[in-house]
């Protein structure tokens, strides 16, 4: 039998906010001396009350509605419950039943460029946990982290292909970084992936009855490399007639394989509960106007690239990777426009030869450069004549000598434009050139 | 409603409450008891009531994003029953 995946992704990421979700403590944490950043509300201190973060929420509708979301007319704040000492209060202010945004989607692409939509569950707000360290059979906590808001991003079991689970995954980061809400740094916890990965068989409509969760992998690659072999566990398994059941597992990147963390009957029940100490959220009002703050995302802009300049989807693609480098690119064109150069020839330049551009100087030297190789083919009089004039300019005794008849001083003229033009230059052009304006 | 034994150790589990066989007994007979009295809401017609998740009424109360005070490490750590190098410190837990 033929089998096909089912998968769904949760991404967390943490706001770049400057104090926590719910209390005035700084959320820069990272590198801090250990629980620096407490207070009695991170604390989870007896009687401490929450008090919601404006520019959080903002950051969580953009979030929303850049990935085309819906805001909804109530949302609301809910306690998830369960006892780890990651989190003092026991339990993480979360939210379940009344996430901010809904029923959104992202276009993703697969390994073989097929375009597919993927719809967005749910973009909700809540609390990162404190930061253990598990050492010498004991366990640190350091609550610097904790209560530093942190949005989640729900899929629908869309994806079929883990080269899709990448893109999309790569896109989003993307879309953190364009919008400014989070640096979106894999390696530092900024940005984590959780996978639900089930096989069913090929062309069965309804969803399996059991799925896996991968959890704790944190990278791009070891996320594919995850999923693809649990898709291969299963196959495996349901071809040898065993029954797959709700767990979940861990990537182990020596060994290359998934195993358990959790099984079905350890699974959390963590009765969830509306948070009486928060109010409730009306921000719907704001939908219009945050929409329209929102910058041109990547996926956008390399359409529009395409569009306006004329370059591949490909090259478009690249050029986009990060807004700082789609603004350079635009300004090289502009640059560009007064060598006679095309985007094309630039973004193919860029691309090809792997330019860095990532100041204004570095923009201006990339395109000096490339103006300076297309001398030769580029069929620019006006250009050449400037030069030609210039050396001509600069060399009164060739010139004398070429007046007077020692025609070989015009192989010295010749030679000061080629140096001038790194050599990219039509030799019988500079030579035409040279000898007409010598005759006036 | 009598609660089993083995709902009882349930809860205790998700309340992470370490119970004695005794103490599951005991508690199965009290926990039923409460459950008996708040049950009396029950027969309360509630069908056109919304439920109230907060009393304050208020929505949208929200602050600007400005970092105040945090407690010093010392203060943060005082009531912890152990602690090292400026971690709170409990016993092993591990996620695998
Ligand atoms: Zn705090």
């Amino acid at each position: 039998m033929k089998y096909e995946p089912v998968i769904g992704l949760e991404v967390h990421v943490e706001l770049n906010t400057k104090s926590k979700m719910f209390c005035r403590c700084s959320a820069d944490y990272f590198g801090k001396q250990p629980n620096t950043h407490t207070c009695p509300v991170c604390l989870g201190l007896p009687g401490a009350l929450p008090f919601t973060n404006k520019e959080a929420i903002k950051k969580c509708l953009q979030i929303g509605l850049a990935l085309n979301c819906k805001v909804v007319d109530l949302s609301r704040f809910e306690r998830k419950i369960y006892f780890y000492p990651d989190l003092p209060k026991g339990y993480q202010i979360s939210q379940y039943r009344w996430p901010l945004c809904v029923e959104g989607w992202l276009e993703v692409e697969d390994k073989d460029g097929k375009v597919s939509k993927i719809k967005i569950n749910r973009v909700h707000q809540e609390e990162d946990t404190g930061k253990l360290s598990h050492i010498g059979g004991v366990t640190l906590i350091d609550y610097n982290r904790s209560t530093v808001p942190l949005v989640e991003i729900v899929t629908e079991p869309d994806f079929t292909d883990p080269s899709q689970v990448k893109d999309y995954a790569k896109k989003l980061q993307q879309i953190f970084r364009y919008l400014g809400v989070s640096s979106a740094d894999m390696e530092r916890g900024d940005m984590r992936l959780e996978a639900n990965v089930s096989v069913r068989p090929a062309g069965q409509k309804e969803l399996p009855n059991y799925r896996v969760e991968l959890k704790n992998i944190n990278s791009f690659r070891f996320m594919t490399a995850a999923i693809e072999y649990e898709i291969k566990r299963q196959i495996e398994a349901l071809e040898k007639g065993e029954k797959l059941t709700q767990e979940t597992r861990g990537w182990n990147e020596a060994k290359r394989d998934t195993y358990l963390q959790r099984s079905k009957e350890e699974a959390h029940d963590y009765r969830y509960f509306p948070e009486p100490d928060i109010s409730e959220l009306r921000v719907k009002s704001d939908e219009l106007r945050i929409k329209e703050e929102i910058v041109e995302l990547p996926n956008r802009k390399a359409k529009r690239f395409v569009a306006d300049y004329g370059i591949s989807r490909q090259n478009a693609q690249v050029l986009v990777d990060s807004k700082e480098l789609a603004g350079y690119f635009e300004e090289a064109i502009k640059l560009g426009r007064e060598k006679q150069l095309k985007p094309q020839e630039i973004a193919n330049y860029i691309v090809n030869q792997k330019i860095k551009l990532a100041s204004k100087d570095q923009v201006l030297r990339a395109v000096e450069d490339l103006a300076g190789k297309r001398v030769g083919i580029l069929e620019d009089e006006v250009k050449i004549e400037k030069i030609v004039a210039e050396v001509i300019f600069e060399n009164p005794n060739s010139v004398e000598d070429y007046q007077k008849g020692k025609l070989n001083a015009l192989q010295a003229l010749i030679g000061g434009v080629m140096r001038k033009t790194q050599g990219k230059v039509n030799v019988e052009k500079v030579r035409r050139i040279l000898e007409s304006k010598l005759q006036n | 409603m009598k609660l089993t034994a083995d709902q009882v150790k349930k809860v205790a589990k998700l309340a992470n409450l370490p119970l004695s066989d005794e103490e599951i007994e005991k508690y199965s007979g009290q926990l039923s008891k409460i459950l008996d009295y708040i049950d009396q809401l029950n027969s309360a017609d509630t069908s056109e009531v919304e439920p109230t998740f907060n009393v304050t009424g208020l929505s949208n109360v929200l602050r600007e994003d400005k970092v105040g005070e945090s407690l010093p490490q010392e203060e943060a750590l005082q009531n912890a029953s152990q602690v090292k190098d400026g971690f709170f410190v409990t016993k092993g837990v591990f996620e695998e």
